[in-house]
């Protein structure tokens, strides 16, 4: 049976913003799960995980849903675990899974819709940190980043 | 049309209703008073008064009366007049803290010199008390259809006949409630708990307050609170027990005031502020400095800290709750089993999904019931507590119906344990609700093995739907699982554009809709491949992403001291006076013991 983490078939989504030559799930840099990201139940706090820290500050793969549409003067998206079908500024932003990450693509992206997985390739930047324009606050962000989408 | 307007709107709209049928009013409704028109007070229950004017008033002519009399005299200080309220080009008069302590019908002119509003209240005293304790567990969106595919899954049915009643079916008085707020004929489940837990109607999204026109929802014009009252008056012990996180509207509704349910972060810290004897449910992200990852707080407050320091025990797993409602010197219980909301039983405890997994300790609200009876009790002027099963409603609103009805099985569980609990001491009322409806109902079965090519040939309805074939082999009164051959149908009858798959989510909660780069929620591709499923077009507009409530009534039943008072049709806010009777809080002179 097919549930809301199946991958995908048919679906007309655009290659956005090309990944580095490679047959298809190609990787750039360590392959990062969101299951490895923090140590911890996550009840009275979570810590980033060994894993994690050892990989601040290079480039790594995430595979993950990109949030529903962002203000369009957003220079970021938010990845997350599973799809989300809450809308990011009109709930409060308290509203975010836990464990999302914040990216920052390295050209202008394109929307890709909810419900498909996207591979994203960037520089893990790990810690605390505010977008100046929008406020968001966020944990872990992938830089310069570029993605794909899995369909 | 926004909230604002559509407020004021409705404002003239009842004056002129009130008009043509003779009953009251004054000159034009150009003044907003609250607590509103035919608003009911408990003797001494605080409220703040608060008149909008139309426009920018002279202070000299804003006169606010009370049967005729200042009400400066009357309520004992004087309201402070706003020249103009923060982003309001308009005046308004503002006393807070102030309550009325003559039962009757009073009535109150607001007047800016030229026009004149009137408003009725009627302020109620009680009887003496009858009851210690007063337990109210709410259903959240619990409706008839849920109710219904509940007994039928867990007590079992043959020849029309069920095998056994649920728990909720089993007590002596009920009631349809009207659960419509100030704003909408359909409400939400802060301003239907609120109803509860103040006896006043007040608007969506609104918990202990009457929604002002101001931007700011932390100031607008309060009403105290159940939980407030007990603890001022009589020095009951109050608990909070839900499967939702605690900052959620139902719980919130014990303990803040506030015109935004979505300031989480404030409510977490009114429930502290309130320091209920119990506290219990999920949601720890909102009670973490912002420092611990993990939380979802903007400063460095740690309220899992404040607690401690406040002699609270402190418990993260059904383990740590348990052994301390053991022990009989704990007084205090604040308990947190998830970051978020909770799992339901079917995630929990049947199909674990790798979400339900990371959280393996979590206790079951029947449990959480036990663990708060026994701490509340251990206080001898008694407790109020409310137990919110949450889920129900987080479950139908993406129309995934067997989630919930596993939801309102354990709520029926929990009843179980109160019910138990009220029987064995004859001094507790208990009521069992739901705040607000869903568009929900049993319509048939589905049976795999039926004639047809399409799942809808599949559906049998009337003699062609005969009965489920659900089993339950560990006699737990939970189907061991809701994906069998021929299994309930059960229509939810408002919807975004999704896939039916005529067939339970097994691999985790439903999500119908997923939002386009529009803004409009379109039908989930991920259930498209299902086998047999076909697409079905919204119902909603496109900005719905889920299922919505309804303004059906709600069936309330209750038991134990006081609910003789439940009968027939009643408005939610009634089931505060039910309760406030049953405690006598408006007594002569309140009583510590029944």
């Amino acid at each position: 049976m097919i549930g809301r983490r199946a991958v995908l078939g048919g679906l007309a989504v655009p290659l956005l913003a090309a990944l580095p030559a490679g047959g298809a799930g190609a990787a750039e840099g360590a392959r990062l799960r969101f299951d490895d990201l923090y140590v911890g139940d996550g009840i009275l706090g979570m810590e980033f995980s060994p894993r994690t820290k050892e990989l601040a500050g290079r480039r790594v793969t995430m595979r993950g849903y990109m949030a529903p549409p962002l203000k369009a003067e957003a220079s970021f998206f938010v990845l997350t675990r599973n799809p989300v079908d809450l809308c990011p500024f009109c709930n409060s932003d308290a509203d975010w899974p836990v464990d999302i990450v914040v990216v920052y693509p390295g050209r202008e992206a394109e929307f890709v819709r909810n419900s498909v997985p996207i591979d994203v390739s960037g520089t893990l930047q790990v810690g605390p940190y505010r977008d100046p324009a929008s406020g968001f606050h966020s944990r872990l962000r992938l830089t310069d980043a570029a993605f794909r989408a899995l369909n | 049309m926004t909230a604002k307007t559509l407020r004021h709107l409705l404002t003239a709209a009842c004056a002129a209703a009130a008009l043509s049928t003779g009953l009251s009013a004054g000159g034009a409704a150009a003044q907003t008073v609250y607590p509103i028109d035919r608003a009911d007070l408990l003797v001494g229950q605080k409220f703040d008064l608060k008149v909008e004017f139309a426009g920018v008033v002279d202070p000299a002519k804003a006169k606010v009366t009370i049967d005729g009399k200042d009400h400066a005299a009357v309520l004992g200080k004087a309201a402070t007049f706003i020249e103009k309220e923060e982003g309001v080009n308009a005046s308004a008069l503002l006393l807070r803290d102030v309550a009325l302590n003559m039962p009757g019908r009073h009535t109150v002119t607001a007047t800016d010199g030229s026009s004149t509003a009137t408003v009725t209240w009627t302020v109620y005293a009680t009887g003496p008390r009858k009851a210690k304790n007063v337990v109210i567990l709410i259903g959240d969106g619990l409706s008839v259809g849920h109710r219904t595919a509940a007994r039928i899954m867990s007590k079992g049915i043959k020849e029309g006949k069920y095998f056994g009643k649920l728990a909720i079916d089993d007590m002596p008085h009920m009631a349809l409630l009207g659960t419509s707020g100030v704003d909408s004929i359909v409400t939400d489940s802060a301003n239907s708990a609120h109803a509860y837990t103040t006896g006043h109607k007040s608007s969506v999204n609104a918990l202990g307050v009457y929604a002002d026109r101001t931007r700011n929802s932390l100031d607008d014009p309060k009403v105290e609170i159940i939980s407030e009252i007990v603890k001022r008056k009589l020095n009951m012990a109050v608990g909070i027990v839900s499967d939702a996180e605690l900052q959620d509207a139902t719980p919130a509704s014990m303990a803040a005031h506030t015109r935004r349910r979505a300031d989480k972060a404030e409510i977490a810290e009114m429930l502290y502020a309130l320091k209920p004897e119990v506290l219990m449910g999920g949601g720890s992200a909102y009670f973490l400095p912002q420092s611990v990852a993990g939380s979802k707080r903007k400063d460095e407050k740690n309220l899992v800290e404040m607690f401690k320091a406040d002699g609270y025990k402190v418990a993260t797993t059904a383990a740590d709750m348990t052994a301390a409602a053991r022990d009989p010197k704990t007084t205090r219980l604040f308990g947190v089993y998830h970051p978020s909301n909770m799992d339901g039983h079917l995630d929990r405890a049947i199909l674990k999904p790798d979400y339900a997994r990371k959280y393996p300790n979590q206790p079951d609200l029947p449990e959480m019931a036990k663990a708060a009876l026994d701490v509340l009790s251990r206080n001898p002027n008694g407790f109020v507590l409310m137990i919110e099963a949450g889920l129900i409603d987080k479950y139908s609103h993406p129309l995934d119906w067997e989630r919930a009805v596993y939801d309102t099985i354990m709520l029926d569980k929990t009843t179980e344990v109160v019910k138990e609990f009220a029987s064995r001491r004859g001094d507790t009322l208990v009521i069992v609700t739901p705040d607000h409806t869903h568009a929900i109902s049993v319509v048939g079965t589905v049976d795999d093995n039926a004639k047809g090519e399409e799942m809808r040939e599949k559906v049998g309805v009337y003699e062609k739907a005969g009965y489920p074939n659900y089993v339950d082999a560990d006699r737990d009164g939970y189907p061991d699982s809701p994906d069998v051959s021929k299994r309930l149908y059960v229509t939810i009858g408002d919807y975004p554009d999704h896939y039916e798959t005529w067939r339970p989510k097994m691999e985790g909660t439903f999500v119908p809709a997923v939002k386009d780069k529009d803004g409009n929620y379109v039908a989930n591709e991920a259930y498209k491949s299902v086998p047999g499923a076909v697409f079905v077009a919204g119902n909603l507009p496109r900005e719905a992403s889920d299922g919505v409530h309804a303004a059906d009534d709600a069936l309330l039943t209750a038991m134990g001291p006081g609910s003789e008072q439940i009968h027939g049709f009643m408005e939610n806010v009634d089931v505060f006076k039910v309760m406030a009777n049953a405690l006598g809080l408006g007594a002569r002179s309140p009583r510590k013991q029944p």
